[in-house]
């Protein structure tokens, strides 16, 4: 058992390692004037330049409002509810609706709304269950930050965020 | 030593260390660019025009990076390994002849630093001592990782360095001399009128076995198992930060340049100038009318041009090679240098003292 040696004759050119190297030496210079006249790149040039995602690209969250900043939200918890990941945390409230006769007419709304980005993992579950399109996930997917507090998306910044996905 | 020759000194001691230290910026900058362009990438394009600041930016930062040692680091050896990594390199520069010589009022000035009689023994023992810097900072680093690039370095070391001395030995055999700048001059001849009589043309298997050296020599791709970046992180140099890394960058670069220049003088005709320039030479004398003053420091200039494009060639080469080839594994770096490379140095060797002694 063990390794099995499959011997092969080696010609006189395979041996002299010479015209292999030059071979090698040929392909890069190719590639080389590719890169250097013709600029061949596979780069993108990433600030300048976005990588185009697909359209169902799951991103970063955000919640729909109405024409007044009112968001949908009628705190059901069903996302809090689907969440595999346990990253959204909901805290319901009383809804006064005739301040917002045009909005959701449903007697809850969530107080606080937070998700923690750090836990999840982007599966858009909560997005699914959603009865009122509320909670979405955008295509943007640049969502670095600087600590771990900003990892926690409460209702403000989740309103903030309104491009969809087409 | 009258005021003149002092001066003269001076100026070329000053001219080719600047020369020398100012194309490295541009060599990293290409190393970085050309091995980007190799792999369709694009490499550092944002600091300056086409990213030609870059390396400076470079030396910014490391100048403003801590100045730290390990606490386990033997400090004499730690901190003398990377000046000594500049200085062998530099040293052995001092000897390769730029030009042949310049006429300032009647005084000849030769265009060679130290004019040492056996310029190739003054190399050779420079040369050797770069190995010494890698073996130092390997040791005094106090790091399993370094020094095993240090033994890796001096075991590669003296298994090219002596097929590297067989090479050479067989052009001083042609040559007849120890002195660069007589030997630059041999190869001023031509053969059948037109052939430039340039070692690698007398020698070839020679002027091969010296360039596959040289990049042992100076631990580039494909032999830089002392660096090895992927199984002992960065070898020997593996403890050093800031300005003390840069030093050891940099003294890659002019070891580079170093064991170029001495390949160009050895087999490629060093300052000779090359075919077709002397006619641009000989052009812009007779147009211009110039005296022969004039007209030989005119040549100097172009030689000097040529022995920078040489140079450049060769270090273009080594940088394309770098981006082409793999490392190689130890045991076939050591059986390439004592199996093949050695016997056919000395079979080499003894084939051109024939070739000589029926010649003579």
């Amino acid at each position: 058992m063990g390794t099995i040696n499959v011997s092969r004759e080696y010609s006189v050119k395979e041996k002299m390692f010479l015209p292999a190297i030059i071979q090698g030496m040929i392909i890069t210079l190719k590639r080389f004037i590719q890169g250097f006249i013709f600029h061949k790149k596979y780069t993108i040039m990433y600030p300048e330049e976005r990588r185009n995602y697909s359209q169902r690209f799951r991103g970063m969250h955000f919640i729909s409002v109405d024409e007044n900043k009112v968001e949908n939200c009628t705190a059901c918890f069903l996302c809090e509810t689907v969440c595999p990941a346990e990253c959204i945390h909901i805290v319901a409230e009383e809804r006064d609706s005739a301040s917002n006769p045009y909005g959701v007419r449903k007697e809850k709304k969530p107080l606080s709304f937070d998700i923690e980005v750090l836990r999840c993992c982007f599966c858009g579950f909560c997005e699914e269950a959603c009865p009122k399109d509320a909670i979405k996930l955008s295509r943007n997917y640049e969502l670095s930050i600087l600590s771990r507090q900003e990892g926690i998306y409460d209702l403000n910044h989740l309103k903030r965020e309104v491009k969809g996905r087409g | 030593m009258d005021i003149f020759t002092l001066a003269q000194l001076l100026a070329k001691i000053v001219f080719v260390f600047a020369v020398c230290l100012g194309v490295i910026p541009f060599l990293v900058w290409f190393e970085r660019r050309g091995s980007a362009w190799i792999q369709g990438r694009v490499g550092p394009n944002r600091v300056g025009p086409f990213g030609l600041i870059q390396p400076f930016a470079d030396v910014a930062k490391f100048f403003f990076k801590e100045f730290w040692t390990p606490a386990e680091a033997n400090k004499w050896y730690y901190h003398l390994a990377p000046i000594f990594a500049l200085v062998a390199p530099m040293a052995a520069l001092t000897v390769i002849p730029f030009g042949s010589y310049l006429m300032i009022g009647d005084q000849i000035v030769n265009l060679q630093i130290a004019n040492v009689n056996s310029g190739v023994l003054f190399i050779l023992a420079f040369a050797g001592l770069e190995v010494y810097p890698i073996i130092v900072a390997g040791w005094a680093s106090n790091n399993k990782y370094s020094i095993l690039g240090a033994l890796r370095g001096s075991s590669q070391i003296i298994s090219y360095e002596i097929s590297m001395g067989l090479a050479l030995l067989s052009m001083l055999l042609v040559y007849g001399t120890f002195d660069l700048h007589s030997m630059v001059a041999w190869q001023g001849q031509k053969f059948f009128g037109f052939v430039p009589a340039w070692g690698v043309f007398i020698n070839p298997i020679g002027a091969l076995i010296f360039w596959i050296s040289t990049f042992a020599e100076t631990n580039r791709l494909p032999f830089d198992l002392p660096e090895g970046d992927s199984e002992i992180v960065a070898g020997y140099h593996l403890e050093y930060g800031a300005m003390k890394f840069a030093l050891f960058f940099m003294a890659e670069y002019v070891a580079m340049i170093m064991a170029s220049a001495l390949l160009v003088t050895l087999f490629f005709g060093g300052y000779q100038l090359l075919p077709g320039v002397q006619a641009a030479v000989d052009a812009i004398v007779s147009m211009n009318g110039l005296s022969d003053a004039a007209a030989q420091n005119l040549k100097a200039v172009f030689q000097f041009g040529c022995l920078f494009l040489k140079v450049a060639f060769f270090m273009v080469v080594m940088i394309w090679v770098r981006w082409t080839f793999p490392r190689f594994r130890f045991d076939q770096v050591i059986n390439l240098g004592w199996k093949m490379l050695f016997p056919l140095a000395l079979a080499n060797v003894v084939f051109m003292s024939v070739v000589v002694y029926l010649m003579s």
